[in-house]
């Protein structure tokens, strides 16, 4: 259940919307939808078939739809920080767009009824709306912390609070919610839900905080990462983090297909960026040319 | 259309392939497409040991391409043996084995250690990697280290195992080093491999990779690949060349074949489109077709043939000369198609 194959679609934007500071779009995209579980992204091809931009955007999948008029469609909630995400929010409907999904390691449900807390940051949050769905429907206990650097940037909110048993907020400008990070309201969220796993979504020293945070109150934290990627499907290798294996051995695996879903406590946070030197194959003193 | 092609002894019923590195051992893109229709699947370069290779970041986008410096990432021959050659023989699918090596001798051992291997067609191999024992050099960029390898490879190599010299075109002349590993025993030619690269990131003043510095890929380099087959193809007309760089339409894999490839490899274009190197494939047929071409060979180094367009003219203007072997490219209806 957990990898689905992917399909590369050419879509269709249904719809644009602004929420916030960021960017809602459906896309029609026939096939996909079937196959998303709770964590799967989708990756965009930019700018059009003779653009300069050659690589493909990764965006997690926030709301599926297989029963739409027009059959499955694909939803997702961006921000605009480069060229790629500039030329996505440019889109009319009905604007042709290639896309390539489900793709990834979704997160893992449990199967008995736990208690669970939901993390997001910014529009990390997108992609646990579609799970706390799912972890409701096993029956599970589901609290969220969401994040945001300001209110604007503070995404789903308001469906959280729909969803879930309570809804715990931060802000870095306290424009909302309290004022801080999320893991100064996590450790309390943990211990009044009695959690006993967290999903987390967001930015890397979140998610590493989260993971620490998990771990002290005896839960199993799982992340999923956003590493930059030039393809999405596994074959290019740029987007690889530390992470050690069943048998205790790190290896640099590949967050598009490993991931992006990852257990927090087998992800080497600390070391995301370098190639620790007890990594499988890492290279002798000296350095790898 | 008949787009059956040769890489010297290497007998190939279609024309494009996988570049080394942008298509893994296969098994990804075959979510996309039928791999087995393909020329045949390069697989990523793979080196005696497992390596971890660079840290993060590993890549930048640039203008119409991207540097990537993954450092030669791979599970080592052992596991590719083991687990990404029988699942791509079990396919049918028709394989040329990359090897890469920090030394000479490490090539040796590659290539016997690859021996009788299944499915493996040819072997690539990737020169563009720093010679530990010559400072971190390339090999690919002195003819002597050049020929070296290919030597060791061909001795290890079984007589009739076609092997492809992977050139780097970050060299003064692409022509010297292509006639050493000739005449060290390579069948063909692999070209081209990224040229060197970097980027600042100005807000940040600093490189962007972590490795600092990068292989340029993508469109962006074609006008160098086309450059670098052409000067080799006019040197040595019957050397058998793979061509690579930036291709990303049928157009573009004529470009290389009208400079001398004998057979195109698509990378970089793979990551924005998993469905390239078969798109490539069917368009390459198209394009000839609508230029009247009745086979692929008919193309192979025909602008050679041709002078350059005066006055932007096209069919007659063009001048159609006769080269040594009296073929004179093709039937005057391409002209009138164009
Ligand atoms: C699994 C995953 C899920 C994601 N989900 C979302 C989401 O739901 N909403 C959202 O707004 N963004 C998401 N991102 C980040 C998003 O992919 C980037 O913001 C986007 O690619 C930037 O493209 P650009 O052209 O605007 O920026 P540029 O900086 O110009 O991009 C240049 C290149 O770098 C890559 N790149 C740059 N930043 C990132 C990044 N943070 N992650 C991955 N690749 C990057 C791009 O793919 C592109 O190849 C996700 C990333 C990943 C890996
Ligand atoms: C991410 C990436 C990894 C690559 N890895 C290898 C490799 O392992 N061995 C090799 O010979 N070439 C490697 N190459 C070079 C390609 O095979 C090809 O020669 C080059 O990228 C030019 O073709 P392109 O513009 O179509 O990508 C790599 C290129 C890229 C972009
Ligand atoms: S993004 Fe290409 S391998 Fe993960």
């Amino acid at each position: 259940m957990s990898r689905a194959a992917p399909v590369q679609v050419r879509g269709e934007v249904l719809s644009l919307r602004r929420v916030g500071a960021y960017h809602a779009m459906t896309i029609l995209a026939p096939g996909i939808a079937e196959h998303t579980r709770p964590g799967h992204f989708v990756a965009l091809a930019v700018g059009g078939p003779d653009s300069g931009l050659l690589l493909r955007r990764a965006f997690s999948i926030y709301k599926t739809s297989d029963r739409g008029v027009y059959g499955g469609t694909v939803e997702i909630v961006f921000a605009v920080v480069g060229q790629g995400t500039a030329w996505l929010a440019r889109r009319d409907v009905h604007d042709p767009i290639d896309v390539v999904g489900p793709l990834g390691h979704p997160f893992s449900l449990p199967k008995h009824p736990v208690n669970a807390v939901l993390v997001g940051g910014g529009y990390g949050t997108a992609p646990l709306l579609s799970l706390a769905e799912a972890l409701r429907a096993r029956g599970a206990r589901v609290d969220f912390v969401l994040g945001a650097a300001s209110e604007d940037r503070l995404f789903g909110a308001l469906e959280a609070k729909r969803i879930s048993a309570s809804v715990a907020i931060t802000t870095e400008d306290g424009s909302v919610g309290e004022r801080g990070l999320v893991s100064d309201v996590l450790p309390g969220m943990l211990a009044r839900s009695d959690c006993d796993v967290v999903y987390a979504c967001g930015p890397m020293g979140m998610l590493a905080a989260v993971t620490e945070q998990a771990n002290a109150h005896g839960a199993l934290a799982q992340c999923a990462v956003e590493e930059s990627m030039a393809c999405g499907v596994g074959v290019c290798m740029t987007c690889v983090l530390p992470v050690i294996g069943e048998d205790g051995i790190t290896r640099m695996v590949r967050s598009c297909v490993d991931g992006p879903v990852f257990r927090g406590d087998r992800v080497r946070w600390a070391d995301v960026g370098t190639v620790p030197p007890d990594c499988l194959g890492a290279p002798a003193a000296g350095g790898q040319p | 259309m008949d787009l059956a092609t040769t890489l010297g002894p290497l007998r190939l019923p279609a024309p494009v392939l996988t570049a080394s590195g942008c298509a893994a051992a296969g098994r990804e893109l075959a979510q996309f497409f039928d791999i087995a229709e393909l020329g045949a699947v390069v697989t990523k370069s793979i080196m005696m040991a497992p390596r971890a290779g660079r840290a993060t970041p590993r890549m930048a986008e640039t203008p119409s391409g991207m540097l990537n410096s993954i450092g030669l990432q791979g599970p080592g021959v052992e596991e590719f043996l083991g687990h990404d050659l029988p699942w791509l023989a079990e396919r049918g699918v028709r394989t040329v084995v990359s090897i890469a090596g920090g030394s000479v001798e490490e090539f040796a051992l590659l290539t016997r250690r690859l021996r009788g291997a299944p499915g493996m067609v040819a072997l690539e191999v990737n020169i563009s990697c720093p010679n530990v024992a010559d400072r971190g050099l390339v090999f690919a960029c002195r003819a002597g280290s050049a020929a070296e390898v290919i030597a060791a490879v061909r001795r290890e190599a079984p007589r009739d195992l076609p092997v492809l010299a992977k050139l780097s075109p970050d060299v003064t002349d692409i022509v010297e080093i292509a006639q050493a590993v000739v005449e060290a025993g390579a069948n063909g030619l692999s070209m081209i491999n990224t040229l060197l690269g970097m980027v600042i990131d100005v807000d940040r003043a600093a490189p962007v990779l972590a490795g600092v510095t990068g292989g340029l890929s993508g469109p962006a380099i074609r006008p160098v690949a086309v450059r670098c087959i052409w000067q080799v193809h006019a040197a040595m007309p019957h050397v058998p060349i793979l061509g690579m760089g930036g291709v990303r339409s049928g157009r573009d894999a004529l470009e290389l074949v009208l400079a001398g490839a004998s057979a195109v490899a698509v990378g970089t274009a793979t990551f924005g489109d998993p469905s390239a190197p078969l798109r490539v494939q069917d368009e390459l047929r198209h394009e000839l077709a609508v230029r009247g071409f009745a086979s692929l060979a008919d193309a192979v180094g025909l602008a050679h043939r041709r002078g350059a367009r005066v006055s932007g003219a096209v069919g007659a203007h063009v001048a159609v000369e006769r080269d040594e072997s009296g073929r004179d490219g093709a039937p005057d209806t391409r002209d009138e198609a164009r």
